[in-house]
């Protein structure tokens, strides 16, 4: 994303190269951004696990769905939205991964990482699909030299 | 960069030293691969060395999982060693650490098997 653009949006397969993809555009936008290395880490790894989250669970690789990847400067926030065209998730029935009879269960992490990374974290499922929105607080300078309130 | 292991034996014990990635797909599939190759050819102490694995996802927590109780189960130890800062974390936060025997030397990793 150019310094000079606030918004830029991806539509992307449902397959593993997106997920890759996606993290990949999160590392660079948030570099390019100015946010520290440790929060371009965390950015990058909730894009990450939100992606996942969207190709596996939501459109599980099917072909004729898509997923939709925006990324989005405002005054104050880096704010990532990724949507899926799946069945939606019932966010009631995803334990917690932290509680004893939880710990040794091999799937069920991502949605706590994301919460652990991001400043905000808002899923909204619907029978349409999956919204998931990220938001990062963009603290000091960012890229360009331009402070965060302007 | 894709994940790639490398196993040799010290005094009875498995050294797997891993590099690359642990995500979802490829690095998870030649972990889970690794873990169950050894087993079945009864290497039951096996220490998984990540010194050189630079980043894990949550897929990746779940295969470093899924290879702890799997040989736990086939009556064998998994141990941890030489974490990055980064895997260090995310076990910290997920609570793995505690449930991991994490080693910071591939000697005491060794010398710890009973």
């Amino acid at each position: 994303m150019a310094m000079t653009e606030q918004r830029v949006s991806y539509t992307l397969d449902s397959s593993l190269e997106t997920i890759d993809s996606a993290e990949d555009k999160a590392t660079r936008i948030a570099t390019e951004l100015g946010f520290p290395d440790d929060e371009v880490m965390q950015i990058s790894m909730a894009v990450r696990e939100g992606a996942v989250n969207a190709v596996l669970h939501g459109n599980a690789y099917a072909p004729d769905k898509k997923v939709t990847l925006a990324f989005e400067r405002t005054a104050s926030d880096l704010v990532i939205t990724i949507r899926d065209q799946g069945s939606g998730m019932d966010l009631s029935k995803i334990p917690n991964p932290l509680a004893p009879e939880n710990l040794l269960k091999t799937s069920g992490r991502g949605i706590f990482l994301m919460r652990s990374f991001m400043d905000v974290v808002e899923i909204r499922p619907s029978q349409t699909g999956t919204e998931l929105k990220l938001i990062k607080h963009v603290h000091g300078p960012t890229a360009g030299g331009k402070e965060a309130s302007q | 960069m894709s994940m790639k292991v490398g196993s040799r034996q010290v005094d009875g014990v498995t050294i797997v030293d891993c590099s690359g990635r642990i995500t979802l797909g490829e690095g998870s599939v030649i972990l889970r691969d690794t873990v169950r190759d050894l087993l079945s050819k009864g290497n039951k102490k096996i220490v998984l060395n990540l010194q050189d694995v630079n980043y894990i996802d949550s897929s990746g927590i779940g295969e470093l999982v899924s290879a702890f109780t799997t040989t736990k189960n086939q009556g064998g130890e998994l141990k941890l060693l030489n974490l990055t800062k980064k895997v260090n974390d995310l076990l910290q936060i997920t609570k793995l650490y505690t449930v991991f025997d994490v080693k910071d030397d591939e000697a005491s990793a060794v010398k710890s098997f009973k």
